[in-house]
């Protein structure tokens, strides 16, 4: 494996999501932080939720902008690069290993899942204003699931973008990324669904789940949340089957 | 010194439909998933035997031609040996890598130029040869000034700094060789290089796959253009559904037609009598009768005979109603070996 082959890689898309970063930003923040805006701001200030509703948005919302970020940073250009054009092929020419080439693909998505996760606290304190009140006790727990979240984010990228065509974009989008937010424990917390058995049981398939809840331990514990310690462990093993279904996706996309 | 490249009875059956890499067109639609679904195991996979044993042997610093028709298995070829394509069977090499073994090592040789233009469309023209050169691991200061030598030589320089999605064909085409060749590789694969080039930007490229060549450069191009290979090859492997029907230098192959001249005839009918009556004429080599109205005649001259072939036929009862004389060329050898044209 060469450093200065997989480097160049990351710079090269360091310098494409650079170049497109005001969009890329409207894409994975915008709609998150309309969110935060309706239901933390106007639906707090009137009174229809309560003040500390806030709080218990805020690690949902970080989640939900994290995996958003990092499925379409590896997904949308890997279906562009992959369709007619072969755009990929230059750097699956490049001498480097191909399981190289998409570890870069993974590592570019992770920081760029990274980055929309972290955006989402400073962008909320200002629309927020008063009564966020994160705890930053635990920073280590909180790195933790933060880079597992990434690398869900982008292995799930690199799955979809290897699965789907360009066509079927809008299906991704209403198919798996819709009903994984809506039933992802984001803008609720898990133990909220005890009322729907079934329904509660039935979400612990949803990977946004934990990595939600696993955000609500880490920021905000006063509220009900599931233990790092089934998180961590149930993210990682997500992670791994999400990895490896991509990375032989990939390889077959790759070679014919 | 360039390297060789040697294949070994490659053969290469596509089970899937979008043979991608290999220049197919890939149709938008769930790859593979579904005909490996359970369900669907049963039934047969459609099977396109792409190559079918082709094995070739390219000296290093040779320009080497692989002529055929489109879906002759040319650009399968280029892509089993440049790590694109694997085969099925067989063994491909660059120097002394064998090229599924040792995958990387090979790419650090070779500058593949596709058949459709795959540029990394987020990029400016001169981002691409930059980027391309820095996976390649060249420093900083030789990639700038090579990637500005090879955008004025292919005549970019006015265009460098703009993004590619709007560039025409035949530029997207010199920026693609632009960019092979920006890590200065030992072979040089080019598949179907001038196909959407203006002759004059063909002759520029033949222009610089000769210098090219003259560094000492190995160079396989692909063509269906039997004007290129004859101009550039001075090797041609001329191959058809995965077969190499014919393998020497142009004059060689040129030489090897019967008589050399192609006379392609249309009766009002023919007989086998007719047949062997041209056959008979002097100077004929080969005559091959084509359904029940033309013949296809092979002959040490050309013009001439026709006056003889008119008398032969009429006292046959036979009237010419077509003939078309073809001197001796690459294309009339491809005819000659498979019965059916290379733009057929």
């Amino acid at each position: 494996m060469s450093w200065k082959t997989f480097s160049s890689m990351l710079a090269r898309d360091a310098h494409v999501a650079r170049r497109n970063f005001v969009p890329l930003l409207m894409q994975t923040l915008l709609q998150p932080l309309l969110f935060v805006f309706v239901f933390g701001k106007v639906m707090t200030a009137s009174g229809f939720m309560p003040q500390a509703y806030k709080s218990l948005l805020l690690p949902g919302i970080m989640a939900i902008s994290m995996v958003l970020a990092g499925i379409q940073a590896v997904a949308m250009p890997l279906i562009v690069e992959f369709q007619f054009s072969r755009e990929i092929e230059d750097r699956l020419l490049a001498p480097i290993g191909i399981g190289w080439i998409e570890v870069e693909k993974v590592v570019a998505g992770m920081a760029q899942a990274l980055v929309a996760g972290l955006v989402v606290i400073p962008a909320s304190w200002l629309l927020l204003g008063q009564g966020v009140n994160l705890n930053f006790s635990r920073p280590l727990a909180f790195a933790a699931v933060a880079l597992t979240v990434a690398l869900f984010a982008a292995s799930g990228g690199l799955t979809l973008g290897c699965s789907i065509g360009q066509t079927q974009v809008g299906l991704m989008f209403s198919l798996v990324l819709a009903p994984m937010i809506m039933f992802g424990c984001a803008y609720y917390p898990w133990s909220a669904l005890k009322s729907f058995p079934i329904l509660q049981k039935a979400v612990l398939v949803n990977p946004l789940v934990y990595a939600c809840e696993g955000l609500r331990s880490t920021l905000v514990p006063q509220f009900p949340h599931l233990s790092t310690m089934i998180v961590l462990p149930v993210l990682l093993l997500i992670d791994a089957a999400v990895l490896a279904a991509g990375l032989s996706r990939f390889q077959r996309k790759a070679l014919s | 010194m360039g390297l060789g490249i040697r294949t070994q009875d490659l053969r290469k059956v596509y089970t899937s439909p979008p043979p991608a890499a290999a220049g197919a067109a890939a149709g938008f639609m769930f790859t593979a998933a579904k005909a490996r679904g359970g369900r669907n195991s049963n039934k047969k996979k459609p099977e396109i035997v792409a190559l079918d044993g082709v094995s070739l042997d390219v000296q290093p610093g040779q320009v080497f031609g692989l002529l055929g028709p489109n879906g002759a298995g040319k650009s399968t070829t280029v892509g089993v040996l440049t790590t694109r394509v694997r085969p099925t069977s067989g063994q491909a090499w660059i120097g002394n890598y064998d090229v599924w073994k040792d995958p990387v090592a090979v790419k650090r040789l070779i500058g593949v130029v596709q058949q459709r233009p795959n540029l990394d469309f987020a990029l400016t023209a001169r981002e691409i040869l930059l980027f391309h050169g820095a996976y390649f691991g060249l420093p900083s200061r030789e990639r700038t000034g090579r990637a500005r030598e090879l955008l004025e030589q292919f005549k970019l320089t006015d265009r460098a700094d703009q993004m590619v999605r709007g560039f025409s064909g035949g530029m997207m085409q010199r920026l693609s060789i632009a960019r092979a060749m920006m890590h200065d590789p030992q072979v040089l694969f080019l598949d179907e290089p001038s196909a959407g080039l203006d002759p004059q930007t063909k002759l520029l490229l033949w222009e610089i796959v000769r210098n090219y060549n003259r560094a000492g450069k190995t160079i396989l191009l692909t063509t269906h253009n039997m004007e290129e290979a004859d101009a550039l090859c001075q090797r041609l492997a001329i191959i058809d559904h995965g077969h190499i029907i014919a393998l020497g230098t142009p004059a060689e192959l040129k030489a090897s037609l019967p008589g050399g001249y192609l006379l392609r005839l249309r009766f009002s009918r023919t007989s086998p009598d007719l047949v062997g009556r041209l056959q008979a004429l002097p100077g004929v080599r080969e005559v091959k009768a084509v359904d029940g109205q033309a013949a296809d005649l092979y002959a040490d001259r050309g013009g001439s005979l026709v006056a003889e072939i008119v008398n032969t036929a009429s006292a046959e009862g036979a009237e010419l109603h077509d003939v078309h004389i073809a001197e001796p060329s690459l294309e009339n050898l491809f005819l000659h070996h498979t019965g059916r044209s290379l733009r057929e």
